[in-house]
């Protein structure tokens, strides 16, 4: 039975530059696929292409393309799919292929766009309101605010650019799972009502798309780890019949936990993992280890796809900015917050939204550890962090720290990394639109 | 007397986020140590636990294929990964924060707890 093998080299955008190397030269991948765009990413890029027409791509798949260039010059067939493109898949094509072409390297690079739904936005609120999926509020309310929105396109337009001899593959918004289905639907040719098997390779893609968390990031058992610094990066060996098995090119490979951890990672309702090209059911799967480091993946089971695509909006929601002092010596608990209070106190004027936090005292999950056991610290960091819609007052905010370190309690130190950075919040809104109205486009550059 | 264990003892997890919501992934490690988690860490003790950090509504989807919980706590990521002014804007920790829960000791914990060498 014939089989393929598709590599996740990269999680997020910040992930290892080294990662995805690697994987290419140890992991006799047919396909590579790289992830870059987080939910927020895009307003990002949104505005990086406003200043200037050619950027507004994740600008670190050039970096790791770059360094593969020899890595796919001994594997001609190897090829790449990834939304690196986000904004502008055309300008961050343009650019690989210079790059390419330096290294002497003739490959094919198709762009897929069209979900980018700024342009027409104006037009199709009218008879599509965008409303928010999580509060129920009308788009009207934050349009003028808006930076991004952009459709999670699926696999189809993916298969499509593959089908015209696309070595490389560069998108803007695609659903992550999708950039695994979309070469298992080309090298398959399985048909797009075909949902078990839809199912099977988008939980894959699902199981892979945070790099390394599927095959010891994360783990609970992080100790049974061994080398964290190579930890390995996970590869789908996918068959015809919809079943696959998962490893990884070094570390720990894919035990049934890591795997079952990173299988209901943020998933809502597991049996009903909506994705453009599927409802998959996560709770069908069965799973059998193939060997120490391989887990084998079968019986998934799928449904119709709505008939919608999830939009990720963003919308500009005024400033931010965190601050950090470390408080040591008796009573460092009470002394952070005094320092927190005296600060905001300092400034004179509210802000929209303020937080002060103990960190070391329980504040990833806050009010949840007894106050008794905070009291008996001998150290913590106190990080105030402050939300307005005026720019000017969290400017003057970030000059707030230093001052406490002559002006305020004793042990008040770790003041050497310069004052806080102001940075413009992008809210997120999410929303659907019906499919039949949204155009994906595939283009091959010549 | 009852003695005490932790929730860690018998299950492991993971967490994260969707928009202002947290995802809690919680995992037993043999058969029986799911059965305890169905009838015990139900969404009202999950939300006792979490109390402090006021989510809105707790629900619990079940994944008995591999022994697992995923519960959803609603609106308590403060504003989410773009707005929160928490430390922890998308609940990484949270799944470890719930495996600290104390439980009372299953009389048939034996049958919850995998030997490292029997393990896959």
């Amino acid at each position: 039975m014939k089989t393929i093998r598709i590599g996740n080299g990269c999680g997020f955008w910040g992930d290892s530059v080294d990662a995805p190397i690697r994987l290419a030269q140890r992991g006799k991948l047919d396909y590579l696929t790289l992830e870059y765009l987080a939910e927020l990413t895009m307003s990002i890029l949104a505005l990086q292409k406003q200043r200037d027409p050619a950027a507004g791509f994740a600008g670190d798949f050039l970096d790791v393309l770059q360094r593969l260039a020899p890595t796919l010059g001994q594997q001609p067939k190897l090829k790449i799919i990834t939304n690196a493109g986000g904004m502008n898949p055309l300008a961050c094509a343009q650019r690989a292929r210079e790059i390419l072409q330096k290294a002497g390297l003739a490959r094919r690079i198709a762009i897929v766009s069209g979900d980018d739904l700024l342009p027409q936005l104006d037009e199709l609120v009218p008879t599509h309101p965008f409303t928010n999926l999580d509060t129920g509020a009308a788009l009207q309310s934050i349009r003028p605010r808006v930076v991004s929105a952009n459709a999670y396109l699926g696999a189809k337009p993916i298969a499509d650019a593959l089908a015209q001899g696309a070595d490389i593959v560069i998108t803007g918004r695609v659903a992550d799972a999708s950039l695994t289905v979309g070469p298992a639907m080309h090298e398959f040719g399985w048909k797009w009502d075909d949902w078990d098997r839809l199912s099977a390779v988008s939980v894959a893609g699902h199981l892979i798309e945070c790099g390394a968390q599927v095959c010891g990031g994360l783990w609970c058992r992080w100790r049974e780890v061994g080398d964290w610094s190579d930890i390995g990066y996970p590869f789908v060996d996918l068959a015809d019949d919809g079943t696959f098995t998962i490893s990884s090119d070094a570390g720990p490979g894919v035990t049934r936990e890591t795997l079952i951890e990173q299988l209901l990672y943020e998933v809502g309702d597991p049996a009903r993992y909506l994705t453009p090209d599927v409802v998959a059911d996560f709770t069908s799967v069965a799973l059998e280890p193939a060997d120490a480091r391989t887990m084998h993946v079968a019986a998934a089971r799928g449904t119709s796809a709505t008939d919608t695509y999830k939009v990720s909006i963003a919308y500009r929601d005024g400033y931010m900015a965190s601050g950090t002092l470390t408080i040591a010596g008796p009573d460092a608990v009470a002394k952070a917050r005094l320092c927190g209070a005296t600060l905001l106190k300092r400034i004179g004027h509210a802000f929209a939204r303020s937080n002060v936090e103990c960190l070391g005292a329980g504040a990833c999950a806050p009010g949840l550890q007894p106050a008794a056991d905070a009291a008996r610290l001998a150290e913590v960091v106190l990080r105030v962090s402050v939300h307005d819609p005026d720019k000017t007052k969290v400017e003057r905010f970030a000059k707030e720290f230093a001052p406490l370190v002559t002006s305020g309690p004793p042990g008040v130190t770790g003041y050497t990394t310069g004052r806080p950075q102001v940075r413009e919040v992008f809210a997120y809104w999410p929303a659907l639109i019906e499919k039949s109205v949204v155009q994906a486009k595939v283009e091959v550059l010549a | 007397m009852s003695e005490r264990i932790r929730l860690s003892d018998i299950a492991h997890g993971r967490s994260g986020d969707k928009g202002n919501h947290a995802n809690i992934a919680v995992i037993s490690y043999t058969h029986a140590g799911y059965e305890w988690l169905r009838t015990f860490l139900t969404e009202e003790s999950v939300a006792k636990y979490f109390a402090p950090m006021q989510p809105s509504r707790v629900e619990r989807f079940e994944a008995p294929n591999v022994w697992g919980l995923n519960f959803v706590l609603h609106d308590v990521l403060a504003g989410g990964a773009s707005r929160s002014l928490r430390i922890d804007t998308q609940g990484k920790t949270l799944a470890l924060t719930l495996l600290q829960m104390e439980i009372d000791r299953p009389a048939n914990l034996e049958e919850m707890i995998v030997m490292k060498e029997v393990l896959s």
